[in-house]
């Protein structure tokens, strides 16, 4: 019986209200406080935020690794809580921190996981050398995997998830410590597999990596998710342009004088960086009238600058704090 | 199933219909490629003997009088070596975690706990790859004992590996749950001395316990290993009548059910 299989277009990935607190010597942690997704079959799927919002925690037990204190999930059109061994046989699961023997072969590593799948072991060795051939790593089929290069054994890692031809491949961090070839050649892996069908769900603390490979995604922070929609929504959500100005040690007073003008919508002062972040309607017309008022109220500005919204936007917006500096 | 021709992704044949997990098979696979992985780092053979070895050359010469004063038979050796042989056993399947922890780093355990494979075979795969270990090396250890005078029952020896392979069955399932709760060598490491160590002085493999005061004898007689020394010793010199065969190999026997059971339990649970 395949009842229950999702059809193209529906929802492949669906949680509500889920959770997960940690006992821990000082007291309870709640890591993941109500998350409600909705994934889209055939989409990838990015999930942003700074480490330790709870991105590998939701990840970890939408792939059956952990139990949800409370809520529900349905993944790949099967109970979490009551078919996690239907949910194992539909998705593919790739750990940030590798997952393979320095000891063994890439080609061994693939037909053991292709046999724990159930495939007969004629059927492990073609899918095998088919995995191998796609990531192009067949020239180092028969090498053990400790003499593999980062992005080998990452992609290597991702080939393992998909040995089973799974619906939903969940990647957790997976560019993570790659050099910027090797991600993008993981990014052109991962764009691949969507296109031949494959579900994929990332985790990111990467603005450019979401922004550039995601169809839609989810910024979560505090184990909460605070904003969702496709990276252009997100942005627009963030209305108008961003100006940021630096007074040298006078960055209250500065926030106090362009709060009161009527074209600057919200405007936030940086504590740490002294910098004055506002969203005006149109950039253009109002940096000049910025640096008349700061003039006439007798404020040097040190810098100036105009960016179209970024998702460091976004989050700053929601959080009150720079993905990039958490990052960093 | 409607009329919905376009699902997402054709699952490779045979997937969905294997929907029961297949414990046997998993358990071949994961053996297979344990030992295979370990064959690839024979250090295992010669870190497991040293000791024993030691024991066999350095201490053994000075057992004879000692085994004859408490009346452990004619040859010394015959006394000794069954002992150091549950000593091989000991330390073949206690010290095991250790290879579990370095795969729980390396993500293997993960990557093979979100497949729908059996845990079980997770346990057993492994601890029978420590079993079939510690026998080669007991073999080699036999062998060893020859050029001293040890005498052979071939079906003594049969016996023995019966027995020894009962006592790996206890310790590594135990010895991978300790690894699988504690997730670090440093934490591991002294545990396991700290249990290895007074079960090993407890047993009587060194020297006769008849020699032992009254408490230390008491002491003794309530460590399991103490009566798989005394099961092995009679065993391997085909002594069949001996009464200490039942217990020891009936403790043995219970403590390895339960070590699979438990272990296997946190296989099913643990969240590396």
């Amino acid at each position: 019986m395949t009842a229950g299989v999702p059809g193209a277009g529906g929802s492949m990935i669906e949680t509500r209200d889920l959770r997960r607190t940690f006992k821990t010597r000082s007291g309870a942690v709640e890591a993941v406080r109500g998350v409600d997704l909705d994934v889209a079959s055939g989409e990838i799927f990015g999930f942003l935020g700074p480490n330790g919002a709870g991105k590998t925690t939701t990840l970890r037990m939408l792939a059956t690794l952990l139990r949800p204190t409370s809520g529900a999930a349905t993944v790949a059109g099967a109970d979490l809580a009551r078919e996690p061994q239907t949910v194992r046989r539909r998705i593919g699961y790739v750990p940030q921190g590798g997952s393979t023997d320095p000891a063994e072969t890439g080609r061994g590593e693939l037909v053991l996981q292709g046999r724990l799948y159930g495939l007969s072991k004629a059927d492990a060795e073609r899918r095998a050398v088919e995995v191998l051939t796609t990531l192009e790593l067949d020239g180092a089929a028969d090498r053990p995997t400790g003499t593999y290069s980062g992005g080998m054994r990452r992609r290597l890692d991702v080939g393992l998830g998909i040995v089973h031809r799974p619906m939903v491949l969940f990647l957790d961090e997976p560019t993570t410590g790659l050099d910027p070839q090797a991600r993008a050649r993981m990014w052109e892996e991962i764009q691949r597999l969507r296109e031949q069908g494959t579900t994929v769900f990332l985790t990111t603390h990467y603005l450019e990596e979401a922004d550039a490979l995601c169809d839609r995604l989810a910024i979560i922070d505090h184990g909460r998710v605070v904003a969702r929609g496709t990276s252009d929504e997100l942005k627009h959500e963030v209305a108008g342009d961003v100006v940021r100005i630096g007074v040298d040690g006078a960055g209250a007073s500065v926030l106090a004088l362009v709060q009161a003008m009527p074209f600057v919508r919200e405007a936030s002062l940086d504590e740490d960086t002294n910098l004055v972040r506002l969203y005006v309607d149109r950039g253009e017309t109002a940096v000049p009238q910025l640096l008349r008022s700061l003039d006439a109220a007798g404020f040097a500005p040190t810098s100036i600058a105009l960016n179209k919204p970024s998702l460091d936007d976004v989050f700053l917006r929601q959080t009150g704090r720079s993905l990039r500096e958490e990052a960093a | 199933m409607t009329a919905n021709a376009t699902t997402i992704t054709v699952p490779a044949s045979g997937l969905e219909k294997a929907s029961r997990t297949r414990p046997v098979l998993d358990t071949w696979l994961i053996f297979r490629r344990s030992v295979i992985l370990t064959l690839r780092q024979p250090t295992w053979l010669l870190f497991g003997i040293m000791y024993p070895v030691l024991y066999l050359v350095l201490f053994g010469p000075l057992l004879k009088g000692a085994v004859a004063q408490a009346g452990g038979g004619a040859n010394a050796y015959n006394w000794f070596v069954p002992g150091l042989l549950v000593q091989v056993a000991l330390f073949g399947s206690a010290f095991v975690g250790f290879g579990l922890i370095a795969e729980l780093r390396y993500g293997v355990i993960e990557r093979m706990r979100v497949t729908p494979m059996s845990r079980t075979a997770m346990l057993l795969g492994r601890s029978l790859r420590d079993v079939v270990l510690l026998l080669v090396q007991a073999l080699i250890m036999i062998a060893l004992s020859i050029p001293f005078g040890l005498e052979l029952n071939p079906a003594g020896i049969v016996a023995t590996l019966g027995v020894l392979a009962l006592i790996g069955l206890g310790m590594a399932p135990l010895s991978y749950a300790a690894a699988l709760a504690l997730k670090s060598e440093d934490a591991f490491a002294p545990l396991v001395q700290g249990v290895t160590m007074p079960l090993l002085l407890l047993s009587g493999i060194l020297l006769p316990m008849a020699l032992a005061p009254g408490w230390l004898q008491f002491l003794s007689s309530i460590n399991p290993l103490t009566h798989a020394v005394d099961a092995v010793r009679a065993l391997f010199n085909g002594q069949w009548g001996d009464p200490e065969i039942v217990i020891g190999v009936a403790l043995a026997a219970v403590i390895a059910i339960v070590a699979v059971r438990v272990a296997g339990r946190s296989f099913s649970r643990a969240n590396a």
